[in-house]
């Protein structure tokens, strides 16, 4: 009965699932299956202007309808994928595109990680050496207790 | 010294988000900043609204700088907009040209006399091609574009009393200025 159930729902709700897709995705008279591919390809790694965490691909959005289309005619005018993608460029800015282009105000962007990252060992490796020398400098005794008996202080306190 | 120091971090990262929630109350996440500013505006020729035999052209509007306001029925912060540009337009001391963007005519028409119509020229892209070479991605947006065609100023979004008084006046007045050497 239980299993039977979740059957039914599990029916329901794949096919909306396939109802919401089927909205964003209008058919297309695509000329092959290759451009069909090519186009689904491209229009995944653009970004629609007026809802910015959905692709091009995926948006359901007026505009996003409208460059779809308009990418689709400038395919069927030959352009090559570049071509398309700067042509949105000069139109809705760097925004369009998902994979940021290098160029001086984009370096923190691409440089900033391999920036900290090296602060960070930086830091590390000041650490280490600060530490074993601070070891060499006490003279420890082998059971970590310096010749007056007390407990030596190494600064791990935390 | 050491034993302070994750609280240092702490107040660090404090700091840092605080300095976020700042930056996103001052900056509008949606608005994207127009690769046109300051480039000649797109090319285009466009039917009346009113008169959709007549065609509307760039060139037709050289000589005189204009507003360029894209406005829908559909679109409801264009309602929240309009009532400043009826009350702004004249004394703006530039041509207002409204710009209907993917609206049935009939539709354009109703909301106009319903709201009123504050615009000299109005021009209507039902198919809305005309507006991807403008950039447009929503309404109400608003390009100030100078004799030669040149767009100077771009709002996205709604036109408050606010802005049009910091940013738009401006704008105009520094066209004006050039204007007059």
């Amino acid at each position: 009965m239980m299993r039977a159930f979740l059957h039914v729902l599990l029916m329901a709700l794949l096919a909306f699932a396939g109802v919401t897709h089927a909205q964003a995705i209008e058919p297309m008279p695509f000329a092959d299956h290759a451009q069909e591919l090519r186009f689904q390809h491209l229009t995944q790694q653009l970004r629609c202007p007026m809802c910015q965490n959905e692709t091009l691909a995926d948006s359901n959005a007026p505009i996003a309808r409208d460059l779809r289309n308009q990418i689709f005619q400038l395919m069927q005018q030959g352009k090559s994928d570049d071509e398309i993608r700067q042509y949105l460029v000069d139109r809705y800015s760097d925004y369009v595109l998902y994979d940021p282009p290098l160029k001086p105000g984009t370096w923190l962007l691409w440089f900033g990680p391999l920036l900290i990252l090296c602060g960070g060992a930086g830091g590390v490796l000041v650490a280490i050496r600060k530490r074993s020398r601070a070891e060499s400098a006490s003279s420890l005794s082998a059971d970590g207790m310096s010749a007056d008996n007390t407990p030596t202080d190494n600064r791990d306190d935390w | 010294m050491n034993r302070l120091l994750p609280f240092f971090g702490f107040m660090l990262l404090v700091v840092l988000f605080g300095f976020g929630i700042w930056w996103n109350t001052q900056h509008d996440q949606s608005a994207i900043p127009s690769p046109l500013l300051n480039k000649p505006a797109p090319a285009f020729v466009l039917p009346k609204l009113y008169e959709p035999t007549q065609t509307v052209s760039k060139a037709d509007l050289l000589g005189k700088p204009y507003l360029l306001n894209v406005f829908a029925s559909w679109c409801v912060e264009c309602g929240a907009e309009h009532p400043v540009l009826e009350a702004e337009g004249t004394s703006l001391g530039v041509q207002l040209v409204g710009y209907n963007y993917k609206d049935a005519p009939a539709d354009a028409k109703r909301w106009l006399a319903e709201h009123g119509n504050p615009y000299n020229v109005l021009i209507a892209d039902e198919p809305g091609n005309t507006a991807i070479d403008f950039g447009v991605y929503g309404a109400p947006e608003s390009f100030l574009i100078d004799a030669k065609g040149v767009i100077r100023y771009k709002h996205i979004g709604p036109l408050t009393p606010d802005v049009v008084a910091s940013e738009l006046k401006p704008a105009i007045a520094a066209l004006s200025r050039e204007a007059q050497p």
